[in-house]
């Protein structure tokens, strides 16, 4: 049944409500306030930040994962085949060249499931959020676009203590004891 | 505007007596929040008739739910009430889990209880402020925000979203807390306890705000079963239902009960004021459910945070109903499977389509400026109505 | 020409060269006048600025914020940018207006705001250019019914504007506006006939002579009590600004108003502000005479000193509707009425009476403290009498709310009509009016 009473005050002298709210301004009036001036001050964004999708070019296999599961279809890639020159011995192998990789960020919503989605860690979030355009065209962000944000990506913060180890990790070092994770800019 | 207008204007002009106007609050009218219409009839400034007119807003998000799969439904399951996103994850999320039969490892209930919760303190302050605000006292939201600002920064730094977190999944949470986000968190709510005060004297005891909202919409708890008013509205006037209690889900089955940190808060009065209490010691209820659970989650031994899923992740075939207590009231998902990756048909019960229905039972009667005082007592998100 | 309308005469003997008196007006030479009605507009104009300036710094600091900072030294130019900007929007004039009315309001709200000015007292008698005169640009027998009666002028400006909008929103503003004012006028008008009656004068520049020993403020406190809440009322400002009520008016009567009608809409409101807050200084707060322990000082009643207390004085008035304006939600239009009509108005006519009683005592040779023994005597006595009352009713709904919850630990959904989780779901109980087509609340709304 909450808390009645205690905090909740209004009896006899009429006008106490009124004066304790008065109060309350003063008492702010002299405290600093906690306005963050913005384009002087630039706020303190946590790594998980999601504010635009950073491209690392030289991951993308064009598997195209991303493409399909986007809930609103805002990823455009295109490619072509490439034969790749046999190796000794080996048979004539393609290979998958990106032509094209953009993201609409007019259409983006922001729910993270590409870069979720990528089996070879091409996509990252990096907390960059000042890309606003007049033209709704130019929030169509290219692949040069894309890679340049690469440079904005931090790393990943460390789990709580209690998290299960990741599994990224067990497998990297099982294979090679390389970091495996950890584009960084 | 209204097409039968009669503008008479004159003490004593004859037509005033009789003349009803009608008059549009909304879809643009800055007290609706959001874009809800209402046809009022008016007799000089008391309401004779009062019609909700939903819709403005419609996003098609039940129709969506059937082409998307169960991932890609919580981005648009966040989406509807934009002020509970987190909740809203959940109640997808659940129904899906409880059509797998899945086992969720503990670490992520606790989480994901703790972010309900501080959702759930998210989005009352934000009616805390805007209610005062629609009323005229323009510095309680300022107040608010200074306290939403310091939870959305834990949340963000949890999920990387300050409102629509999409970190729920199917079988727990997207990826592990960061390192000392739990004290970090602790903290936040510690600085929000200690600040609400704030909020609470510049307009609990208010007389003004008091007189404006005492008796003032009254709701009868009759009222509120006929039409499936749901959430604090409801709490207010006497019907004591809360989905945290009743029919626990996550975690809550042992937050609540003699000695635990739950507590039901409720009303009996049934007016605007009731309904803006609920509001207020509902935070400082889910602020204690925070505590306990980030004492809980400090304590549980190390484990995973979510269920490793399939590639493709099917639902089985059949149906079930998940409900989870949102801040504003019962979300429901009726979701119906054929055993695809996409829900044949997945229904959404949202709390808010609920709780304006009873408007047009409850405005007439009262004056204009009453019609602002009840209207923002409803607290409603529009996208929740419209969906 | 002093009135004495009643029979206490000025209490203070005028120091010539220092407080003017009536005779003191009417000699200045045609251009002294010109430069100080110009000034005066002049010193309107800027306040206004300064105003909207310091309302929303002072207003963001009770915020938590810091308001504008960005246009000039601590965003002083604010408002210049903000005065330039309004007159380049576009001005609309909807269909279906009555245009000429419609024009013609925000001017009829403006003109009044700015002629209540002229009787303000700024200071004593100074010297300009060898001529000796106060500063003040007017002072009529009946100064301050001046000022009553350009505010009720203001007011047509408002309901005409409401009016002739043709639009729902505007026309109830414009209608709660002239409810408003009458109401309000009414209280307003009796918190000066105490000061009337103990200043013997209703010209401005008396008013403050007599203040010389003491300001109205303290010996009138209850006249002053009501001046400062009528004159919130005067200027529909928060908590009393229901002709805009922004949350169920949409700015009532200025919804229609654009570019720079809306802004002589504007205009009109911070003059006003300014001229009602210049008005208590006047007429409670001593006018420009300096604060206490200041005054003991020699010379700070003296020359062009005045003007820096009156400014002050004005300052914290204006600061204090701000601060009202950041702390209180808006009343209800029939709270209103009812506060005005059931409280200010009674409350004003009771005063008035002891006021005079008081006086009609002192003429008869009683001594002041022995009128004020007897005052403190009743009022001690109402003051315990009140707290009893509100202790025993108090009491006794302490009670009541300890039952409420008894009852509801006690029976919790029994209202209800039914547990609702019979059955493991909740159910709506089936016997409810809803289902017999009987609906219980349409009793209310024929009521209504």
């Amino acid at each position: 049944m909450g808390r009645v009473g205690g905090t909740h005050t209004s009896g006899g002298v009429p006008g106490i409500g009124l004066a304790k709210g008065l109060a309350v301004t003063l008492r702010t009036m002299t405290r600093r306030s906690v306005t963050g001036q913005y384009p002087d001050t630039s706020p303190e964004l946590p790594p998980r930040s999601r504010g635009v999708i950073a491209l690392l070019e030289e991951n993308c296999t064009v598997c195209m994962l991303c493409a399909r599961e986007c809930p609103d279809w805002c990823i455009y890639i295109d490619s072509h085949k490439e034969a790749v020159p046999a190796p000794e011995g080996g048979r004539p192998r393609s290979r998958n060249v990106l032509d094209r990789f953009a993201i609409d960020f007019a259409l983006c919503m922001y729910c993270s499931i590409c870069i979720e989605v990528c089996p070879f860690d091409a996509l990252f979030w990096s907390p960059e959020f000042e890309y606003a355009e007049y033209d709704i065209l130019d929030l169509t962000h290219e692949r040069d676009r894309l890679r340049e944000w690469m440079w904005t990506v931090p790393p990943p913060p460390a789990h709580d203590s209690r998290a299960e180890r990741p599994k990224e990790l067990s497998a990297a070092e099982g294979a090679e004891g390389r970091p495996g994770r950890g584009p960084r800019g | 505007m209204g097409t039968e207008r009669t503008v008479a204007v004159g003490i004593g002009a004859e037509e005033l007596a009789t003349a009803d106007m009608t008059l549009n609050i909304g879809p643009q009218h800055p007290s609706t929040h959001g874009v809800l219409r209402l046809r009022l009839t008016l007799d000089g400034e008391r309401i004779s008739r009062a019609e909700p007119i939903i819709g403005y807003m419609h996003r098609g998000a039940e129709k969506l739910f059937e082409v998307r799969d169960y991932r890609q439904i919580i981005v648009l399951a966040n989406r509807h009430d934009w002020l509970s996103a987190f909740s809203s994850e959940l109640g997808v999320v659940v129904a899906v889990e409880r059509m797998l039969g899945m086992e969720i490892p503990e670490r992520a209930v606790w989480a994901r209880t703790l972010l309900a919760e501080l959702n759930r303190v998210l989005n009352h302050l934000m009616f805390l402020g805007s209610y005062p605000l629609e009323i005229g006292a323009i510095t309680p939201v300022f107040y608010a925000f200074r306290e939403r600002e310091t939870l959305q920064r834990v949340m963000e730094e949890a999920s990387g979203g300050r409102m629509h977190y999409m970190f729920n999944r199917v079988g727990g949470l997207k990826e592990d807390l960061p390192a000392g986000w739990l004290d970090r968190a602790r903290a936040a709510v510690r600085e929000v306890r200690s600040r609400m005060s704030d909020i609470e004297w510049i307009i609990r005891g208010n007389e003004i705000f008091r007189a404006r909202t005492r008796g003032v919409g009254v709701l009868s708890p009759e009222a509120v079963l006929q039409y499936g008013v749901s959430g604090p509205v409801a709490r207010a006037a006497g019907v004591d239902f809360d989905l945290r209690r009743d029919e626990p889900y996550l975690a809550y089955g042992e937050l609540f009960g003699p000695g635990r940190p739950g507590r039901v808060v409720r009303r009996t009065e049934g007016d605007c004021y009731a309904r803006f209490e609920c509001l207020l010691d509902q935070v400082y209820v889910s602020l204690d459910l925070a505590d306990a659970c980030l004492d809980r989650l400090a304590d549980l031994p190390p484990g995973p945070i979510n269920v490793r899923l399939p590639k493709v992740l099917k639902a089985p075939e059949g149906h079930t109903y998940a409900w989870t207590e949102n801040p504003l009231g019962i979300n429901g998902y009726f979701l119906v499977s054929r055993g695809e990756k996409t829900p044949y048909r997945m229904k959404l019960r949202s709390a808010s389509y609920n709780n304006i229905q009873v408007l047009s039972e409850l405005l007439p009667g009262n004056l204009v400026a009453d019609m602002i005082a009840i209207l923002g007592s409803m607290f409603f998100v529009v996208g929740d109505i419209d969906k | 020409m002093t009135t004495s309308l009643l029979a206490a005469p000025p209490a203070t003997p005028l120091a010539a060269g220092e407080a003017p008196t009536l005779e003191a007006f009417g000699l200045d030479p045609w251009w002294l006048i010109l430069a100080k009605a110009v000034l005066i507009f002049v010193f309107l104009m800027l306040m206004v600025l300064f105003e909207i300036w310091f309302e929303r710094r002072f207003m963001a600091r009770m915020q938590n914020r810091l308001g504008p900072n960005r246009v000039g030294p601590l965003g002083l130019l604010q408002p210049i940018a903000d005065g330039l900007k309004l007159p380049l929007k576009e001005d609309l004039v909807p269909r279906g207006v009555d245009r000429p009315v419609f024009i013609l309001a925000p001017a009829l709200a403006t003109m009044p705001a700015f002629l209540a000015f002229a009787i303000i007292p700024f200071g004593p008698t100074v010297s300009v250019f060898g001529h000796q005169t106060p500063l003040q640009l007017a002072d009529l027998p009946v100064a301050v019914l001046f000022v009553l009666a350009m505010s009720s002028l203001g007011v047509y400006g408002i309901v005409l504007g409401g009016w002739a909008s043709a639009s729902p929103y505007s026309l109830l503003g414009g209608l709660r506006s002239s409810a408003q004012v009458i109401s309000y006028e009414i209280g307003m008008g009796l918190s000066f006939v105490a000061v009337f009656l103990f200043a013997g004068s209703l010209s401005t520049s008396e008013i403050v002579a007599s203040q010389e020993r003491i300001w109205y403020a303290v010996v009138l406190f209850p006249s002053f009590v009501i001046y400062a809440i009528t004159m919130v009322g005067e200027v529909n400002r928060i908590p009393f600004d229901l002709p805009e009520g922004e949350g169920e008016l949409v700015g009532g009567f200025h919804t229609e108003y654009s570019s720079l009608k809306f802004g002589m809409f504007m205009l009109a409101e911070y003059v006003n502000m300014t001229t009602v807050s210049a008005l208590a200084v006047t007429l409670f707060l001593g006018g420009w005479r300096a604060p206490w322990p200041i005054s003991l000082v020699d010379g700070a009643n003296a020359g062009w000193w005045p003007v820096l207390w009156f400014m002050i004085k004005l300052l914290l008035t204006i600061s204090f509707f701000i601060w009202l304006r950041a702390t209180l939600p808006r009343v209800r239009y029939d709270q209103l009425m009812k506060l005005g009509w059931k409280v200010l108005i009674p409350g004003a006519l009771a005063w008035i009476m002891v006021v005079a009683t008081i006086r009609v005592l002192r003429n008869e040779g009683i001594s002041t403290q022995q009128v004020f023994f007897a005052v403190a005597i009743v009022l001690g006595i109402y003051i315990v009498a009140s707290y009893l009352w509100d202790a025993v009713r108090g009491n006794r709904r302490d009670a009541e709310e300890q039952e409420a919850t008894a009852a509801e630990r006690a029976g919790a959904g029994d209202s209800t009509g039914g547990d609702p989780m019979a059955g493991g779901y909740p159910v709506p109980p089936l016997d409810a009016p809803h289902y017999h087509g009987r609906n219980s609340t349409s009793k209310e709304v024929n009521r209504a």
